[in-house]
């Protein structure tokens, strides 16, 4: 379980993060909603120390998240950036095997080769994607090799930047669809941010959203488009009028 | 406007600097400690040295090459004001070990090599793929940094050595050619006149510069702004101050070695 409480960030005179309550049950899949700069990304840094709060206790399992051994940490983690953020001089298999080729999870080359080829089957693509560079690949299937990244070492927790953002809609169903799938087959704790709301509705368990620095709601998503919340309902309904201000 | 406006602004300058130099000083010092530590990335190492060391071999070796030329006109022109025409094999050799083939291979190394790894990890930083090295559990540091800055402090010395040989093979072919000396004469001369000291003084600046030069990419290119304009400022800054502090050293170390 991943627990924050009165997290606190602030950048030069922008105080982005205002104190922060929240809690992700193990095996769920909740989806951070909120406008563009709400500090939905830096709240995933923080999480994986990316990004240092100024206040507040992040902990997972109980676990301070600054305390402890790093690397087993990290080793719990995989994340699907919103670039896809692949690296630009390695083939896609390497970059899908990049943590099995090297640190405590190291195999030998052909083992790592052959786990990234499934993995690369897994996201939809076949094995004569392997050996090219990411500059050869489109958007969406870059974001598919992030996410095989993210999976290939197998981990508890995945977190997923704006995993849709950049796609057109029937590739964004494809990987919200994949997602889901390999969230639930690995019985894995997922966080996901977004403003997509097909993505909210095809990922996620549970919802929270981000405004003004704080959760300004946070449930079901079988709840969400019952609540009274005013903040949630303009989102959700894409409304230029409403409590949320827009400039125009 | 207050009489100690001046003063303040002059001395807010002064702390910027100083708080610059300390986060260098910091960022050079954990390089060298994560040199001694592992884990150790030999892949990355072996393709900085071919980057770094190979690729420069000709942007080195033609500006050896012209400059032992000139430099031979250049004593010739100046030692026959008074009758000493004789000293070009032995000056072209000595500046070109000491001053010109380390100073210039530097420069021309932090021209090729600063720039590009500074361009390489800031857009590497732009994209997220810091934090993805992160998130895999690598240390950004350890893993772009440290095999970069070890490549460069080894490669610069064997670019200074190959550029010394190239720079004195230049003066002796303006030296035979145009300056009509006798070939095995000007051979003899330079080698009668070069010391030991000459050459491995010139090898150590060498080596000291290629730390320099891949330090300041490595530090320029982990703390770039943001977007196309961040990482081409830090792709300046990198060149910059690469060029500066080979200067500076440069000076210091001909202080140590020879005052």
């Amino acid at each position: 379980m991943i627990e924050l409480s009165g997290v606190h960030k602030t950048f030069g005179s922008n105080k982005v993060l205002r104190g922060v309550d929240l809690t992700i049950a193990s095996g769920t899949s909740m989806v951070i909603i909120g406008g563009s700069g709400t500090g939905k990304s830096v709240l995933l840094k923080c999480i994986l120390g990316l990004v240092t709060p100024d206040a507040g206790q992040i902990t997972l399992d109980g676990q301070d998240v600054t305390r402890g051994d790093r690397d087993a940490f990290l080793a719990r983690f995989g994340m699907l950036f919103q670039g896809g953020a692949l690296f630009d001089s390695m083939r896609i298999w390497e970059n899908v095997a990049f943590r099995l080729l090297r640190g405590t999870l190291k195999r030998s080359k052909t083992e790592a080769r052959e786990i990234a080829i499934e993995k690369l089957r897994r996201v939809g693509l076949g094995p004569h994607v392997a050996d090219l560079y990411p500059a050869e690949l489109s958007g969406g299937m870059q974001k598919r090799v992030s996410l095989a990244r993210a999976i290939a070492a197998e981990p508890e927790i995945i977190f997923f930047d704006e995993p849709t953002t950049g796609l057109d809609p029937i590739m964004s169903g494809v990987i919200n669809d994949l997602i889901r799938e390999i969230v639930t087959e690995m019985g894995a704790t997922a966080m996901t941010i977004t403003h997509d709301m097909s993505s909210v509705r095809a990922i996620a368990d549970n919802v929270a959203m981000l405004h003004g620095g704080k959760v300004r709601w946070t449930g079901p998503v079988s709840e969400m488009d019952a609540t009274p919340d005013p903040y949630v309902q303009q989102f959700i309904h894409g409304r230029a009028e409403g409590p949320i201000e827009s400039l125009r | 406007m207050s009489l100690l406006s001046p003063v303040a602004a002059l001395g807010r300058v002064t702390l910027g600097l100083l708080a610059h130099l300390g986060r260098v000083a910091i960022f050079a010092a954990q390089v060298v400690s994560h040199i001694f530590r592992p884990p150790w990335y030999p892949r990355e190492f072996f393709h900085a040295l071919m980057q770094i060391g190979w690729f420069s071999l000709p942007v080195v070796g033609l500006t050896a090459l012209f400059t032992g030329g000139a430099l031979a006109l250049q004593i010739y022109a100046g030692g026959a004001r008074f009758s000493a025409e004789a000293v070009v094999p032995a000056i072209v050799a000595i500046g070109m070990v000491r001053e010109l083939g380390p100073v210039l291979g530097g420069l021309m190394v932090a021209a090729r090599v600063a720039s590009s790894i500074a361009a390489e990890i800031g857009t590497m930083k732009v994209t997220e793929q810091i934090d993805a090295l992160v998130t895999l559990s690598t240390n950004p540091l350890k893993y772009l940094a440290v095999p970069r800055v070890v490549a460069a402090t080894l490669a610069v010395p064997v670019l200074v050595g190959v550029g010394d040989a190239i720079g004195i093979m230049g003066g002796w072919l303006v030296g035979v050619n145009r300056l009509h000396f006798n070939s095995a004469a000007y051979l003899k001369n330079t080698m009668d006149f070069l010391e030991v000291w000459d050459v491995s003084s010139g090898l150590i600046k060498g080596a000291a510069f290629g730390f320099l030069v891949a330090l300041m990419g490595c530090y320029h290119g982990m703390h770039s702004g943001r977007g196309a304009q961040g990482v081409g400022a830090a792709t300046k800054a990198a060149v910059v101050s690469a060029s500066v502090l080979i200067f500076a050293a440069n000076y210091l170390l001909t202080e140590l070695f020879f005052s």
